[in-house]
């Protein structure tokens, strides 16, 4: 594409489908105890 | 639904429902403002002749072209298909703790939302007899849950490290009965730290958090003594020997910034210098009524700072001497499950928080606040219609959240926030939503600029 590029492949929803195992990392363990984001966590499957 | 922003020099489109994040050139750009919630094949006239004063037709249909095939893709204008995830949140175990095992601490900052270490109750350290009751809590409640999270904090944990050590052993000895997998975390002020036990967090504790607020002046401003004495020179040359001797283990290197430090930047790029690579840095969470809060007026100032951070992570990144910046790390690639995002950081549902009383709290930000006590160990009581509430909060149930850009990043934001500032877990808190927006507004940058 010329106008557009892509940063990544969307997973979103396969994500949906595959996921909710609830093995990952809780997010409030993280770094900082007062903005426990999720988005830049990893999933451990 | 999408969110497109320009910033430094890049054009990008987030398509909130898929995922997927594109940089655009202006004509994309431009003809996006024009267009609804849908792709028809053929533009309409208006969508073309509204932009004709400032593009050729020919590039306006080439790029309507390109637009197109990204919504025949799913790429663009994904509809929203999660709500029907979000009851998958309900009734899940408990699977996280944060351990208050001192509510007491040897520094006095000004800004600690723990009442200066006693959350207001009085200065007390857990004993060894209600560690090991939260232990056994979190397995019993934990169902087939393998990964078990315990992270110690105060107060000053340090202050209380012999009883942190036997909870410790405790724990090891019998995860293995329990088909159970015990990751320990610390948060420290770095005061206590001795070469004993240094080895302990390095050999035991999957992530340290150590606090640091950035320059002395700074640091030492807020962060003192009960007789008012800073404490950047003893606790620098103590985390730059815990890091040294962590090799490649988590840790994180944790400030707080305050109205006195708008320029907080300066404060990263000096722990960075300090030879620091993971670092995270928050806003204070305080009365709004007090003379260091951030507050709405603030946010335009603390906007050009987050960018000059990611503007400072890009140019490290490209001379190999980068770090690392908590809220600016997503993986555009995979991430967190949907499941995960829309439910957030699971507070008073898979983690709580427990104080040396053996009182249960949502988590360690609900502590003190008596009318959100979830239990206590002691009684052997839980309320479970609490735990129903909080399983119940996701970003569908927040009315805000539900029609934000950002929901799938920020997750729905921080109950106990909510609960402060607008005193409703879920009615979001406007300057911590507008500060995480642009947080991943930088973040998505930076891998804009790296791709």
């Amino acid at each position: 594409m010329k106008h557009i590029k892509t940063l990544n492949k969307a997973t979103l929803k396969e994500s949906a489908a595959k996921g909710g195992c609830g093995e990952c990392q809780a997010s409030c363990q993280s770094a900082c105890k007062t903005s426990c984001t999720v988005a830049n966590q990893k999933c451990e499957k | 639904m999408i969110h497109k922003y320009k910033m430094n020099n890049y054009n990008i489109v987030v398509d909130v429902n898929s995922g997927a994040v594109h940089i655009v050139d202006d004509i994309a750009f431009d003809i996006l403002d024009c267009i609804g919630e849908e792709i028809d094949e053929f533009p309409s006239r208006e969508i073309i002749e509204c932009l004709l004063n400032k593009y050729n037709r020919s590039e306006l249909m080439d790029t309507y072209d390109e637009l197109y095939e990204l919504y025949k893709d799913g790429q663009i204008f994904f509809e929203d298909v999660y709500e029907e995830f979000a009851n998958i949140t309900e009734n899940t175990p408990i699977k996280a703790m944060c351990l208050n095992v001192a509510h007491d601490c040897n520094l006095r900052c000004e800004y600690c939302f723990a009442s200066k270490g006693d959350f207001g109750k009085g200065r007390i350290l857990m004993s060894l007899e209600t560690g090991k009751k939260a232990i056994d809590f979190l397995i019993k409640n934990s169902g087939n849950r393998h990964n078990l999270e315990l992270d110690f904090f105060g107060g000053e944990p340090l202050m209380n490290f012999d009883v942190v050590k036997k909870i410790v052993e405790y724990a090891r000895s019998i995860e293995k009965k329990y088909n159970k997998n015990f990751r320990f975390t610390i948060t420290t002020n770095g005061l206590l730290l001795t070469d004993e036990i240094i080895d302990f967090i390095n050999s035991e504790m999957s992530n340290v958090v150590l606090s640091l607020d950035g320059r002395k002046e700074i640091n030492d401003l807020l962060r003192v003594t009960p007789n008012k004495k800073g404490c950047y020179d003893i606790i620098v040359p103590k985390y730059q020997k815990l890091v040294e001797s962590r090799k490649d283990k988590d840790y994180y290197v944790r400030g707080t910034f305050t109205k006195h430090n708008l320029d907080f930047a300066n404060d990263i790029i000096h722990m960075a210098d300090l030879g620091f690579k993971n670092i995270s840095i928050e806003p204070v969470v305080s009365d709004p009524k007090l003379d260091y809060s951030i507050r709405e007026e603030d946010l335009k100032r603390v906007f050009e700072e987050y960018e000059n951070i990611a503007k400072e992570i890009i140019e490290r990144k490209k001379s190999g001497k980068s770090f690392n910046f908590f809220h600016f790390i997503i993986d555009l690639e995979q991430g967190p499950c949907a499941i995960k995002r829309l439910r957030g950081c699971g507070c008073g549902n898979e983690y709580v928080a427990v104080t040396p009383h053996g009182d249960i709290f949502p988590c360690h930000q609900f502590v003190g606040y008596d009318n959100w006590k979830i239990g206590n160990l002691n009684e052997e009581t839980f309320d479970y219609k609490m735990k129903d509430k909080f399983s119940k909060t996701n970003i569908y149930s927040k009315q805000d959240c539900k029609k934000c850009w950002a929901k799938f990043y920020c997750s729905g934001g921080c109950n106990a926030n909510n609960m402060q500032y607008e005193g409703d877990i879920l009615k979001s808190h406007k300057i911590a939503c507008e500060l995480e927006k642009k947080r991943v507004e930088c973040a998505i940058m930076i891998n804009a600029a790296l791709s």
